[in-house]
């Protein structure tokens, strides 16, 4: 949000204090005006809310169900609980249930609120069921491990209706079954991805990470810490694009845009995103 | 919209006619950037796409299954990326897309509780000696005449073999207390002259007579409330559509039955169809809906049939059309078939699943009355709450709360099945004990230790729920709900903890994957089952307390009212003592 307070402001309670947002903003929007920290893993500054993983909600006084602060507008005079014992609870809850099925070692933020909310995924039935899919490595530019994918749908949107338009992958199956998947899960170069690179720039789970970054990691040698960025414009057209360099060892390993840039909001296409694997 | 990228498959002959069957292709999508619509936080857009489901159908019907060629045809036809068309062809059990490699029919069998009471196993067993594609179902809505059996045909019309014989479950039939079943198996079901000699068309042409706003008010003071399973005030939802801005507004009747133990529906769209019309156009002129949708279960080919029947003999004789039953606006019925998910109950998923979407619930607010189906009000009801409008309207309101209580006025349908004299769908005023109602039922055939009242998705009480009697706030009061109307019947020799894990085993299977505490909580619900039933000890106190903790986050943060009730029925079964102790 802009953060302007225009004359439609609503006035929500959050933890007993008052905030003003603006009309159309989320409760999520007045828990950051608020100062209050809220965990979000489907939500994404640039996508439409898909309100799918529930570690967000919030108690909103008058609503029987906890609501998803993500996605439900502020309304005025709404009075709402975000370190409610029964938010806590089902905060708790999502990131444990996430924490038994999902490979979430590279999910950094992920793991900070698990510790935060105490999640135990230890306290399960031993054996139970795991994503359990085999990296998909097919071609030099991204990889997928579904075994770290969260079905957070930030992918689908991102190749979908909220910036890429070539709707390449899409949820199939059913409940614990459901996988992101190109039809008949062909592989990408056989699909209609154009490899943007949009859908790894939102997974929060690094399911989706660059091939260059798969590597190193493989080979036990990526290291964050000893990691430069370079802020650019991009060349190849004259959008404009900005884009962001990951050097390692004077080696590009990645390259991100920044979401609030108002041209790319995070999205890039292909000479972008991977143009440097060539240079 | 950006170009589509189809694969190098192409669809064969046979596909291309399965397709062509339903959308020709002189009226195929050219593909345009249309109308981006946001509705629950999902963009939607429209065009074709509604036809996606009964594409893949006709493609799963003609040739066993859903190939990448048959795939690519169907979302190049309607333009439809094959991405999303696979994701919606992944979500339905009754859709293939893998190579059967034959094209025999499949053999539905049901393995659901009331089926399970009688044998299904064997049945299946016998099924299998004698070569045949068995797979097994979830509930197929036949409980009152177990082990239930649905033949999912290739390139030959669906069955189900027990309707063979007419054979239906109505004790009551004749009767003259009962409403709602008044016609059941005494009008002919195929004949709109049948219809109209036992006083059918009477209440439509009264409705046009009071005027849309004297038949809500009608509604509204006779305290119907939904049939469906949540029980809200049906005139208000009238009301709230109504109230909306014309012309895109839809009526839809949701026949999808699923709810394990029911099967009222059913019976009464194959033996009254043309009162589902009737109702659904008296919903539609009230709320000045031009738009009606009647969305029914795969699994119940004869009700189709007879409700398509229905619709054309209606259209035919001016009952539907431009100017309905000359009420001075449009009203017309498309009819849609599931295709196998409990979820596309749930009014929400129901859309998405017509728009040829995932059947994947939104979540609510906004609500169906201003965002319904393709994002437009929609007044969305049960046939059962439906087909009490009728005597509603004729009646008067104060004649229809004659019977019921003051909060739960009129009558109810009642699904009885398991272990109980006669098995059947049966009437009874809201009040009536649950112990009056299994008298009437002839009573449990053994020692009564169970009663699931409400479906999966309900509760299980024990004999000393005998005196409660049913309606919408007794039953409240003591936890437990009257859902659909299953009553399925337990005695103490039943294998419980076999059923419960059955039913966690129902929710996992049916959950549609969405949202996390629903998606993992379902799964890992039962695998605590699993593992109780297994070991033949206690239940252990830190497992009780995980399956508490797991209940509480779906209740609190699940999306749809699936996650909210997938652990009321376990909860139960070990609150009472049912399972969980070592036996
Ligand atoms: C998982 C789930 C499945 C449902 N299945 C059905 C169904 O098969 N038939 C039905 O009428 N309502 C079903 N419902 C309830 C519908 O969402 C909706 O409340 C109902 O159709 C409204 O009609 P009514 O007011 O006449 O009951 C289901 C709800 C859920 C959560
Ligand atoms: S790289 Fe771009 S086109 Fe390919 S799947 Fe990701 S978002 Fe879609
Ligand atoms: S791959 Fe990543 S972005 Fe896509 S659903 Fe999985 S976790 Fe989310
Ligand atoms: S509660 Fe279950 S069925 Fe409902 S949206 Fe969530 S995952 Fe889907
Ligand atoms: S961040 Fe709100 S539901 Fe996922
Ligand atoms: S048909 Fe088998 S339980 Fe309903």
């Amino acid at each position: 949000m802009s953060g302007v307070i225009t004359e439609t402001a609503v006035t929500i309670r959050v933890d007993g204090q008052e905030v003003a947002v603006p009309e159309g903003a989320t409760i999520l929007d007045a828990c950051d005006a608020a100062g209050v920290e809220t965990p979000t893993i489907c939500y994404g500054p640039t996508l439409t809310p898909v309100n799918v993983c529930r570690v967000c909600v919030v108690e909103l006084d008058g609503s029987r169900a906890l609501v998803p602060s993500c996605s439900r507008p502020a309304e005025e005079g709404m009075v709402v609980h975000t370190d409610s014992e029964r938010v806590r609870h089902s905060r708790k809850m999502v990131l444990e249930f996430l924490a038994t099925g999902v490979d979430a070692s590279q999910a950094d933020e992920l793991g900070q609120w698990a510790e935060h909310y105490g999640a135990d995924p230890d306290r399960y039935v031993p054996g139970g069921e795991t994503m359990n899919e085999p990296v998909r490595v097919q071609d030099n530019l991204y990889i997928r491990d579904y075994d770290k994918c969260v079905l957070c749908y930030r992918c689908v949107e991102a190749c979908g209706d909220d910036a890429q338009h070539t709707y390449a992958i899409s949820v199939a199956g059913r409940g614990f079954g459901a996988r992101i998947s190109t039809e008949f899960d062909v592989t990408l170069p056989d699909s209609a991805c154009v490899y943007c690179g949009n859908c790894v720039a939102v997974c929060p789970t690094n399911a989706l990470q660059f091939k260059t970054e798969f590597d190193l990691r493989q080979a036990d040698d990526w290291r964050p810490e000893d990691q430069t960025v370079t802020q650019t414009v991009c060349s190849y057209c004259g959008v404009g694009c900005n884009l962001e360099l990951h050097v390692q060892d004077n080696q590009i390993v990645k390259c991100t845009s920044p979401d609030d840039h108002d041209v790319t909001k995070g999205n890039l296409c292909i000479k972008g995103r991977f143009g440097w694997n060539y240079v | 919209m950006a170009d589509l990228h189809f694969g190098d498959d192409q669809p064969t002959e046979a596909e291309r006619a399965a397709i062509d069957a339903i959308v020709p292709q002189a009226d195929a999508a050219t593909i345009v950037e249309t109308e981006r619509v946001v509705r629950g936080g999902r963009s939607r857009r429209h065009g074709l796409r509604h036809l996606l489901l009964p594409v893949l159908h006709s493609l799963q019907h003609e040739i066993g299954w859903i190939s990448p060629g048959g795939l690519n045809g169907a979302a190049e036809r309607l333009g439809v990326p094959p991405a999303e068309a696979y994701g919606v062809a992944t979500f339905y059990e009754l859709l293939r897309t893998t190579d059967p490699g034959h094209r025999d029919d499949i053999v539905h069998v049901c393995v659901d509780p009331a089926c399970a009471l009688v044998g299904n196993d064997d049945l299946r067993a016998s099924l299998e000696a004698d070569g045949a594609r068995v797979h097994a179902s979830p509930c197929l809505g036949q409980c009152e005449r177990a082990p239930a059996l649905f033949v999912q045909g290739v390139g030959r019309p669906d069955r189900v073999p027990a309707d063979d014989g007419e054979d239906f479950r109505l004790p009551q039939a004749g009767d003259p207390g009962l409403r709602v079943l008044r016609r059941v198996g005494v009008v002919d079901p195929t004949s709109l002259d049948s219809y109209r000699s036992h006083g059918g068309y009477q209440a439509l042409a009264r409705a046009i007579e009071m005027g849309p706003d004297a038949v809500i008010t009608a509604i509204s003071d006779s305290g119907l409330s939904g049939r469906g399973g949540a029980a809200f005030p049906t005139g208000i939802k009238w009301r709230a559509v109504a109230d909306e801005p014309g012309p895109d507004k839809h009526v839809v009747a949701n026949c999808d039955e699923s709810e394990p133990g029911t099967f009222k529906d059913r019976i009464a769209c194959e033996h009254d169809p043309f009162a589902v019309i009737e109702s659904m156009t008296i919903a539609g002129l009230a709320t000045g809906a031009p738009h009606g949708w009647i969305y029914i279960r795969g699994e119940y080919p004869r009700a189709t049939a007879r409700l398509e029947s229905a619709i054309v003999q209606a259209r035919a004789a001016g009952l539907l059309g431009d100017d309905a039953a000359g009420g001075g606006q449009r009203f017309d019925i498309e009819v849609r078939r599931g295709a196998g998910a409990y979820i596309c109950g749930e009014e929400t998923a129901l859309f998405n699943s017509i728009e040829g979407f995932r059947g994947e619930p939104r979540n609510k607010p906004p609500f169906p009355t201003t965002h319904g189906l393709f994002s437009q009000p929609t007044a969305i009801n049960n046939p059962e709450t439906l087909i009490n409008v009728l005597d509603i309207v004729i009646d008067g309101p104060d004649a229809y709360r004659s019977v019921g209580t003051e909060r739960s006025p009129g009558t109810r349908l009642f699904c009885l099945s398991g272990r109980i004299g006669v098995p059947g769908l049966y009437e009874v005023s809201f009040g009536t004990t649950l112990g009056e109602l299994l008298d009437l039922a002839g009573g449990p055939t053994g020692d009564l230790s169970a009663v699931l009242l409400g479906g999966a998705a309900g509760v299980f009480v024990g004999p000393d729920a005998l005196d409660m009697p049913l309606t919408l706030e007794d039953t409240r009061e003591a936890g437990a709900t009257l859902g659909s109307g299953v009553v399925m019947v337990f005695d103490d020799t039943v294998d419980m903890e076999a059923i419960v894990v059955r039913i966690a085993e129902f929710f996992r299977d049916e959950s549609c994957g969405q949202c996390v505490p629903c998606r993992v909580g379902t799964q890992r619900q039962h695998e605590v089952l699993v593992e109780l039933h297994g070991s033949g000890q206690p239940l252990a106190p830190q497992r009780a307390e995980l399956i508490d903790d797991m209940a509480l986050a779906m209740v609190d943060a699940s999306i749809c009212g699936l996650g909210h009730t997938a652990a009321s029925a376990v909860r139960s079964a070990l609150a009472l003592g049912l399972i969980g102790n070592s036996q």
